[in-house]
């Protein structure tokens, strides 16, 4: 089976470490948050400009000046802080981040990433995606694996308008774990009952598969 | 020194066809809804206008842009409103999208007097068509030029009479930036105090780069995307 937005966001959420400053994509990214362990402290980067944001408000703590990238209102937590969006960017730009999350419409084995625009129908903007792939020292990128149609979003080359160049390091799928390497996609796990045949076919960019490819643990 | 000035539209003196004008805010968030609205009343046109975003079609920058006054933006993330679209697409409006880092780095550069400076973000994208780019450490960069305008208007919490100011969450965004690089900058504020009433520990905006402030009135402050705990 094929993992679902909530699982992708869980398996992701194993990426985070004790202490780490992360910043949440829009969409599958933000869901992140609500899976991560335990026991560990994480303060989450909303790049308009505030550390430690919390959980959505209530009708009764809602205020229209305290909203997240995504625009959507938002609590803060002890020990935030906020400032404006050039000190926002001198955290990401500066490497202070540790790991940002965000979503792809593609994928290269070289590790560039199509985000932002699909020339005719989405025209919106970048927002802070190409600061953020350009500087991040560990960027995962949610997606899934292929379209609607079926056709592989992991490729050879980006067919759409690039966010970034050579910047993705990890890819949760709906279907893989998966590193960029030097060589192409590295399998490192498949969702449970996805076999090695259903990945590589679902992968237009070169797949490295090396020894038996355990399933992702739920 | 006092600069304050009675109201938006003793604010806006001097506003002229074809300035350069940044606004603040980001979505609807710390928006200088008082300027806008009486920039969107007045005649003034062809203005190029930097700001994260323009607003949505009945509120914020869009009002101006439904008068067909801006006939340029510099922005990272636009679209909320079905007209901006309409003038884009039929070439009504030009629309310049930068990384929105690299677009606070450019305010705030042009505020701080350095007139270009590299940056790794949109290198290797369009967004680097026709720009310098340079190797620094093993990574390729862009080089961005600093952002200055003939006005800056910024809407900030509280300030003061010497044009201190200080904002509310995460209502600061590029606000703080733009203060410093008009060269006029107008700051609208929700509450308006004597010089001495701000503990000077706590200015976000120090009063230099502001040159006329008001209380602003009657804020709407509406929430684009309204999200709450379930």
């Amino acid at each position: 089976m094929a993992l679902d937005k909530n699982q992708i966001a869980m398996r992701i959420a194993r990426e985070i470490k004790d202490g780490n400053y992360v910043n949440l994509g829009i969409g599958i990214p933000t869901l992140v948050a609500n899976f991560i362990p335990e026991g560990i402290i994480v303060t989450l980067q909303s790049e308009n400009g505030m550390l430690g944001m919390g959980p959505f408000p209530t009708m009764e703590t809602v205020d229209a000046d305290l909203i997240n990238a995504g625009k959507q209102t938002i609590t803060y937590l002890p020990g935030a802080s906020f400032f404006d969006s050039a000190t926002s960017f001198a955290m990401i730009r500066g490497g202070h981040v540790d790991v940002t999350i965000l979503g792809a419409f593609e994928v290269s084995e070289k590790g560039d990433i199509a985000s932002w625009k699909v020339p005719g129908k989405l025209i919106k903007g970048m927002g802070g995606a190409m600061d953020l792939v350009a500087s991040a020292k560990n960027i995962i990128v949610a997606m899934q694996h292929t379209n609607k149609e079926g056709q592989s979003k992991l490729l050879k080359e980006c067919t759409l308008p690039l966010t970034g160049v050579g910047c993705v390091k990890r890819i949760v799928s709906d279907l893989a774990v998966l590193d960029v390497t030097e060589k192409g996609f590295k399998l490192l796990e498949r969702a449970p009952g996805v076999t090695v045949e259903q990945i590589q076919k679902a992968t237009e960019g070169t797949l490295i598969v090396e020894g038996d490819i355990p399933e992702i643990q739920f | 020194m006092n600069k304050t000035v009675k109201n938006a539209k003793e604010a806006i003196e001097g506003f002229k066809d074809n300035m350069t004008v940044m606004f603040g805010g980001f979505g609807l968030c710390g928006i200088p809804e008082n300027t806008i609205l009486e920039l969107s009343k007045a005649k003034v046109k062809g203005l190029v206008c930097i700001s994260n975003n323009c607003g949505v079609d009945d509120f914020g920058l869009g009002l101006m842009l439904n008068n067909h006054q801006i006939r340029k933006m510099v922005s990272s993330y636009v679209g909320e409103n079905a007209e901006f679209e309409r003038q884009m697409l039929s070439g009504e409006l030009e629309v310049e999208l930068l990384p929105q880092g690299s677009l606070a780095e450019k305010i705030r550069a042009g505020g701080a007097g350095i007139p270009a400076f590299y940056v790794p973000a949109g290198y290797g994208t369009e967004v680097g068509i026709g720009k310098e780019s340079r190797e620094f450490n093993g990574k390729m960069h862009l080089l961005e030029h600093a952002l200055t305008a003939d006005f800056a208007v910024v809407k900030a919490w509280k300030g003061d009479t010497a044009g201190n100011l200080i904002y509310k969450y995460t209502a600061n965004n590029f606000n703080n930036m733009m203060a410093m690089a008009g060269k006029i900058t107008i700051a609208e504020v929700e509450e308006l105090v004597p010089v001495g009433e701000l503990d000077p520990n706590f200015i976000h905006t120090p009063g230099i780069f502001v040159q006329r402030i008001f209380q602003g009135e009657n804020y709407i402050k509406r929430i684009e995307q309204l999200t709450l705990s379930k």
